[in-house]
């Protein structure tokens, strides 16, 4: 049947220890093999587990640990080569494994694809055949209710926007060609073909990145607690766990342990992660100095940074403000509750447009006053997040990104002279991809377009 | 009275218009005994709107229809009055011609052309009933009571079905032009369980040339060396007319205006759907209002005749309000009207019950081609026609059917559109309607098309031994400049220069050469000539082939991964009520358009994804079958 290759995460999201990303297909073994660093893929034996590292070929960073097992056809699941990657469990990391994948090669399975392929490549037999047509219905139903939820709010109106701009440049390049001898219809020129494309092209990656930091949303936002010894770290930690009753997960991955604790604050997940390393060392730059501690802080998307207020300031604590710099940031001034030492003016200034809060954890004091500065943070901040999260759908990621290859393809191709009728078809198919998010993609809406928006006939 | 028995043929057509005469040429050039009846024989391909042939999709489906053995680029290649490549500008794909016809010569040459066939013959007559049987059709009865018996029938009644004229509150039992309406026959497909529906066109007055005054106009002459459509073309018309631009203005805007409740489209008169893309002058000044002006193209209807054509102002106000419309315009002031304009409403067949050979579903052995399918325009009835025509004699003399596909030319896109989708309003061809323009260009239609041409039997042994060289040449001229490594001569490179280019780098492929912009196959010709030299149709092919290739493959493989889709069949007896799971909106769209392959059925709107994967996998239940008792 179809020979492309698709790829999905096939073990329940979120829930277990390990992910599974799996693909089928006649590349699956190449895909995976561009991302795996260990032994070549394509050589090992059918029906063999490997372990290795899944390297991002663009950056050559390490992305996971991974064990890889390569099953070739027919003997699989879907009488396709497949192969199953095995990561940690964090939806993170399987998450960005499947970008990879896609990335690289693979498309997004549709719902049930997996069983279907089996079906159809006679992997299951007939009896099965009302059960399979019964899952895809099924499935696609329920990720098109999904995604219909999903399609509520600003993405949906944004892409219906760039669908708009796209279409209304399309059929003005139509019309040039259906209508050549309309004088009141300006002829659509590369400049302007050019400019139009690159202003969506820009949104589109607008998008894209919000897109990454509505998956932050999704996934936690990573936070770091920061501050001198005995500034209320630990207390900081245990208010939050207290007051929210945090999900206080205890995860020993497979090759290393981590403790992650997640925490919610009115509804953002908080993963209080360690980088900054509450638990080993007491300070992190007095460990291992300003501009280190910097690149490790850069890892979390928020930082507390506490400070003690029946202390002076000190050399440290302008460091650790240093460290910094540029990254979201709150100062959480605490132990109010002791006489006053601290110079808050100058805090203030230091913390320059960061937020400062006063509390004092011993006494339950200020930590109403901390959550709301938190979603102030997330929801009306610089972090435009309020329907961020919808985007982070990996199909409308995968989407969006190659919308953006399309129209990359049209600028290029207007770079090169192209005729614009040509360029054209890059911007169509633009305008097609935007439609699969949002569930349009009728040819029909171009013709309408055009008659609505020009008056032509003879 | 009984009828009497009038005489026996392969395939009968009714109707000698665009679509009629098409139909009938490729039936009897298949070798089939061929009947074409008509109402009037000196009306034969007669253009009862505008006196103009071609233009973007349309003129590459009058290529099409060439390639494949049809009529219409021949005949109006022997009676235009102007010939212009419109599109010049633009890339390979959207090029177009358009010839301006002499439209009674147009209809003198066809009629010429019909009755030197031998296996057809013409003849005068009103149809007034289809003999059915059984669920097949075996003949036509007239209203002078002949039964033509026929083992196909082809119905292109155009715009005459229960056709009405309405000019403002006028309004009579007419087909286009004052000729006879059909009535009886519109009634008689009713009975026999047509579903039928109610469209809309209309026309513009035609004035007296002496009464232009052409110098308050701008010409629009012809083009200086005219292409053709027909690759049989050899001679030139020297003699071209030009036709001429004028505007609307505020007053014109104002009688319309005032005028309004008079139109019969704006009284409530017309009930029919008109096509968007025809619109009526009142139209265009109500939806558009803010436009300050609107063109008007002058356009003669012939050599020997007065009549000029007004495009842009198809109406159906009031004759009065139409003169006065046209004495508001620069250039028209003293014009006086030969022929009003007016507004047509007509039956016509909701075309999703129609087989993709464009045989009725329910009725065996019975056609329909052309207007009548809801389409409208010359081209697009010849191209239905033509295919009517290839089939109707498949069926009548069991030999190949035959079904374009969306890549294989606009016909195939026009045909799936109408049966798969059908139309709400008069279809009209667009270039947007094809997904994949760029192999559907107005230059490689005999590349496409000649084969199939040949194999169904209309394109001669002598054109196709031509074509197959030109193939040839083409090949052999692409394979040369692959192998040609120009080195970087500084020769070379001031010619690079010279014509805007910048300095190479290395050295390079004749055949990578000419994928840069600013290279012409001139260019190359330069540098690399050939040893003798090639005919300009060649040299066009080699120069797009290669210049777009990047994206005639990234086409290419679009149609590929269509036609795997295309080739899964399903089964004729399949049976949509016993698939579980199908949605309820697509059971009784795929119920309805009984689509023959997958790729056609994931077309049809509301019919989604999932109904598509469900479809598959029933289809494939008896090849499983096979599988799991391996």
């Amino acid at each position: 049947m179809e020979k492309d290759t698709i790829a999905a995460i096939s073990t329940p999201i979120g829930e277990g220890a390990i992910a599974i990303v799996r693909l089928s297909g006649e590349e699956a073994i190449t895909i995976s093999n561009k991302l795996f660093e260990g032994k070549d893929l394509k050589q090992v034996d059918s029906h063999t587990i490997h372990y290795g590292k899944m390297i991002d070929p663009k950056t050559d960073e390490m992305m996971e640990e991974v064990m890889v097992s390569v099953m070739r056809a027919p003997k699989t699941f879907t009488k396709e080569d497949v192969v199953e990657i095995n990561c940690h469990g964090g939806l993170a990391s399987v998450n960005r494994l499947l970008e990879h994948v896609l990335l690289y090669g693979a498309r997004l399975a549709e719902p049930g694809e997996f069983t279907k392929r089996a079906f159809l490549n006679g992997r299951i037999d007939l009896s099965q055949a009302e059960a399979v047509m019964d899952l895809i219905r099924a499935k696609t139903d329920k990720a098109m209710n999904i995604a219909l939820k999903q399609l509520d709010g600003k993405l949906s109106k944004l892409v219906h926007q760039l669908r708009q701009k796209l279409i209304e440049t399309v059929a003005h390049v139509e019309v040039n060609i259906d209508y050549p001898e309309y004088d009141d219809v300006e002829e659509m020129s590369h400049q302007m073909l050019r400019d139009r494309t690159q202003e969506v092209y820009q949104e589109v990656e607008k998008l894209l990145s919000m897109a990454k930091q509505g998956k932050i949303l999704r996934e936690g936002i990573a936070t770091a607690i920061i501050g001198r010894p005995n500034v209320g770290k630990s207390s900081l930690l245990n208010a939050f766990v207290q007051e929210t009753k945090a999900i206080v997960t205890d995860i020993p991955g497979t090759t290393r342990d981590v403790i992650e604790e997640y925490v919610n604050v009115r509804g953002i997940p908080l993963r209080l992660v360690d980088t900054a390393g509450i638990r080993e060392t007491e300070d992190i730059v007095e460990r291992i100095g300003v501009e280190r501690s910097r690149q490790a802080l850069k890892e979390s998307d928020l930082i507390l940074l506490v400070l003690n207020y029946g202390e002076e300031l000190t050399e440290e604590d302008r460091n650790l403000f240093k460290a910094v710099e540029g990254l979201e940031y709150i100062v959480i001034v605490n132990k109010t509750d002791l006489d006053a030492k601290l110079d808050v003016e100058e805090v203030k200034q230091l913390a320059a447009n960061q937020k400062v809060i006063t509390t004092a954890l011993i006494e339950d004091k200020g930590m109403n006053a901390l959550e709301e500065a938190i979603a102030d943070t997330f929801f009306e901040g610089e972090l435009d997040t309020g329907d961020l999260s919808y985007v982070s759908n990996v199909r409308h990621i995968q989407l969006l990104q190659q919308t953006l290859t399309a129209l990359s393809d049209a600028v290029e191709a207007m770079d090169a002279e192209m005729p614009i009728d040509l360029v054209q078809i890059d911007v169509t198919r633009a305008w097609e991809l935007l439609g699969e998010i949002v569930g349009d993609t009728l040819q029909d809406s171009l013709i309408d377009q055009l008659f609505s928006q020009f008056c032509l006939g003879k | 009275m009984s009828t009497y028995e009038a005489g026996q043929y392969d395939v009968i057509v009714i109707g000698a218009g665009h679509a009629g005469v098409e139909a009938a040429y490729a039936a009897a050039k298949r070798g089939a005994k061929t009947l074409i009846l008509t109402l009037n024989l000196d009306m034969i391909a007669f253009m009862p709107c505008n006196p103009s042939i071609g233009g973007p999709a349309k003129g590459i489906v009058v290529r099409e229809i060439d390639a494949l053995g049809g009529l219409m680029g021949k005949v109006i290649d022997k009676t235009y009055i102007q010939m212009r490549m419109l599109n010049t500008g633009k890339g390979p794909a959207v090029r177009a011609l358009r010839a301006q016809a002499d439209k009674p010569l147009y209809i003198q040459e066809m009629k010429k052309t019909l009755e030197q066939e031998k296996n057809l013959t013409l003849r005068q007559g009103m149809v007034e009933e289809l003999l059915v049987e059984d669920g097949t059709c075996k003949g036509v009865i007239t209203e002078t009571k002949a039964l033509y018996r026929a083992k196909s029938v082809i119905i292109t009644t155009g715009t005459f079905m229960r056709g009405r004229v309405i000019t403002g509150d006028i309004s009579y039992e007419s087909g286009p032009n004052n000729q006879r309406a059909s009535v009886k026959l519109a009634e008689n497909l009713e009975k026999i369980g047509f579903d039928l529906v109610r469209f809309k066109t209309g026309t513009p007055p035609r004035v007296n040339n002496h009464t232009i005054d052409y110098a308050k106009t701008e010409i629009q002459p012809g083009d200086d060396n005219p292409q053709h459509f027909s690759y049989e073309t050899t001679e030139e018309i020297v003699d071209q007319i030009p036709c001429w631009l004028t505007y609307t203005n505020e007053n014109t805007h104002a009688i319309i205006n005032d005028n309004l409740g008079l139109s019969a489209m704006y009284s409530g008169m017309i009930k029919g759907t008109g096509p968007r893309y025809c619109p009526s002058i009142e139209d265009k000044i109500v939806r558009f209002h803010d436009k300050p002006r609107h063109q008007i193209f002058l356009e003669p209807e012939g050599r020997n005749t007065d009549e000029v054509y007004v495009q842009g102002l198809s109406t159906s106000l009031p004759e009065y309000v139409q003169r006065e419309i046209l004495r508001s315009i620069p250039g028209l002031e003293e014009a006086e009207i030969m022929r009003g304009g007016y507004a047509i409403e007509y039956d016509s067949v909701v075309p999703t019950q129609l087989w993709p050979t464009l045989e009725v579903k329910n009725v065996e052995g019975l056609f329909t081609a052309g207007q009548i399918n809801g389409t409208s325009g010359y081209e697009e009835a010849a191209g239905q026609g033509l295919m009517a025509g290839i089939n109707a004699a498949a069926k009548a003399l069991d030999v190949e059917t035959l079904i374009l596909d969306r890549s294989q030319g606009y016909i195939g896109v026009l045909i799936d559109d109408l049966v798969t989708k059908g139309t709400n309003e008069p279809y009209r061809l667009l270039t947007s309607r094809a997904e994949y323009r760029l192999l559907l260009r107005h230059d490689n239609a005999d590349l496409r098309l000649t084969e199939i041409g040949h194999r169904i039997g209309l394109i001669s042994e002598e054109r196709f031994h031509r074509f197959e060289e030109k193939k040839h040449l083409i090949e052999e001229e692409k394979e040369r400049l692959s192998n040609i490594r120009l080195k970087p001569t500084e020769q070379l490179q001031q010619l690079m220069e010279s014509i805007g280019g910048t300095r190479l780098k290395d050295g390079i492929l004749a055949y990578d050469l000419l994928k840069r912009p600013e290279v012409t196959y001139d260019v190359i010709q330069q540098v690399a000539p050939a040893e003798i030299e090639l005919a300009a149709d060649v040299k066009e092919q080699v120069e797009i082939q290669i210049k777009y290739q990047g994206y005639i493959s990234k086409s290419n493989q679009q149609v590929a991964r269509m036609k795997k889709m295309e080739n899964k069949a399903i089964p004729d007896n399949i049976n949509y009520d016993d698939i579980s799971g199908l949605a309820t909106e697509a059971r009784e769209k795929l119920k309805q358009v009984r689509p023959l392959s997958v790729a056609q059925a994931s077309r049809i709107s509301g019919v989604n994804p999932a109904d598509v994967s469900i479809l598959l996998v029933y289809i494939e239940q008896g090849n499983v079958a096979k599988v799991s008792n391996e």
